[in-house]
């Protein structure tokens, strides 16, 4: 049938959010057609009526294949990791292996992913929507326990390997880096004391190529702008 | 070597990969571990699991954590009933998409309801001060809530027809409270009609044994010797108070 090949595949994101860059990164890097819709939270268009309509709890990321609605960039990553013909070692099919990404997506939300958020949360988010200056006391304990779970990322999954779960990137490194940028864009780098994780992070970004720096592209901004104002 | 599993039952995702384990009649050595009294920081725990959490499995060599990996990894290699974990790409998604959810989305809720209900007073010699307690409440119901009408809404389970891992995940998250005495059924016809498809599912039996320890909670905590548990103390200083 001649004519324009309509995209199917539709992700809702918001590029300041760690969870929406990793899918714009693994959609990207493995070069799967798809229509990106913003939504800008900080514009409150996670609140319309609409997006309501298609995502009760007003969050991001959504992904939507034809008529298929699906929430939680975890299960977003790993449907699509399935359903196209990405390189195997995203979420790879031997069951230890996968166990292994499985185990990291599952300890990556009570750990990654909260502590990253909390420090650019107390840093950035609240004294924007507040007008009120940081916290100290609350910045430094959010810096505390972020720096435990650096401490876990260094002595636990990085140990041995050169990725979280072993010798190649997979969805595991794709997330915790993208909740790991989000504190520059308070100017802050979390990760410029730490040469494991830092060599961890060449070898991610090297492995993920120019994708990286185009979804990280509004974060770099923002923390542009936050130096400035310093 | 048989398969090992380290299980503390008072641990909510220590119960799912019990009843999972049972229900699929995997065979396995049940581990004991205690982590009210701190056994998961010992140096023979921290060769089984870097991530010194229960629940844990070894098999053979392998070593693993995190109650969702195992299961899944437990689906696989004893190619349980499909059901439990769909092999049908959007059925499948639907499962992972609560099992992401929930981390934050009820357990930290549930938990934080026990801690705060029952081990807190017991460890710290105070009760917690009632906007802490109405708070905790307040988030609890709206997760209750979500499960209701997101998760739930009008189908028998979680991903649809059947019981899965989504719904396994969900009841021994919501039966923690319920161990600290506070009856989260009550009120929610929806959320009880779907524990007991679910119990009726895993079995009344199995069901009762794996929720045996945290339903007799109340009783258990009014007799534990709390100069044990000062190691808490600085955890809950940090998150609950």
């Amino acid at each position: 049938m001649a004519g324009r090949k309509t995209v199917e595949l539709e992700v809702y994101l918001d590029l300041l959010s760690q969870p929406c860059r990793a899918i714009h990164i693994f959609l990207n890097c493995n070069k799967i057609p798809h229509k990106v819709k913003t939504v800008a939270i900080r514009k409150g268009e996670n609140r319309t009526p609409e997006y309501t309509k298609l995502n009760p709890m007003q969050k991001v990321p959504v992904m939507v294949d034809n008529d298929f609605v699906l929430t939680e960039s975890d299960a977003i990553l790993k449907y699509l990791a399935t359903k196209y013909d990405v390189p195997g070692n995203w979420y790879p099919r031997h069951p230890e292996r996968r166990a292994r990404v499985d185990e990291y997506t599952a300890w990556h939300h009570t750990n990654t992913r909260p502590h990253a958020a909390k420090v650019f949360l107390m840093e950035v988010l609240l004294p924007h929507m507040t007008g009120q200056p940081a916290d100290p006391l609350k910045v430094e304990r959010a810096l505390a326990d972020l720096s435990d779970t650096l401490e876990k990322l260094e002595n636990m999954f990085l140990k041995r390997q050169p990725f979280l779960c072993g010798d190649d990137i997979s969805l595991a490194d794709l997330l915790a880096m993208c909740e790991l940028m989000q504190p520059l864009g308070g100017g802050r780098d979390i990760l410029k004391d730490r040469p494991k994780l830092l060599s961890w992070k060449s070898r991610v970004q090297s492995a993920l190529g120019d994708s990286f720096d185009k979804a990280h592209t509004v974060l770099y901004s923002l923390r542009d702008r936050s130096k400035a104002k310093l | 070597m048989a398969l090992e599993i380290y299980l503390d039952l008072f641990s909510q995702p220590c119960r799912s990969v019990y009843i999972f384990a049972k229900k699929n009649n995997i065979s396995f050595d049940f581990m004991k571990v205690s982590l009210l009294e701190g056994e998961q920081y010992g140096e023979e725990f921290g060769k089984i699991n870097m991530i010194r959490k229960a629940p844990a499995i070894r098999d053979g060599d392998f070593c693993l954590a995190e109650s969702i990996a195992i299961m899944k990894y437990l689906a696989e290699k004893y190619q349980t009933s499909d059901h439990w974990y769909p092999a049908d790409l959007q059925k499948r998604a639907r499962v992972n998409e609560y099992l992401s959810w929930q981390h934050m989305g009820i357990r930290m809720h549930g938990s934080k309801m026990f801690w705060l209900r029952l081990l807190i007073p017991k460890i710290m010699g105070v009760e917690v001060p009632k906007d802490k307690m109405d708070g905790a409440l307040e988030d609890l119901e709206g997760s209750l809530k979500l499960i209701e009408e997101k998760f739930i809404g009008d189908k028998p389970f979680i991903a649809g027809d059947q019981i899965s891992l989504a719904d396994l995940v969900a009841i021994v998250e919501i039966m923690q409270p319920v161990g600290s005495g506070l009856d989260v059924f009550e009120g929610r016809p929806k959320l009880s009609a779907w524990r007991d498809r679910v119990q009726a599912e895993i079995g009344k039996e199995l069901f009762d044994e794996a929720h045996r320890g945290i339903l007799a909670s109340q009783e258990m905590v009014k007799n534990m010797d709390s100069s044990k548990m000062q190691v808490f103390k600085p955890k809950i200083l940090r998150f609950f108070l």
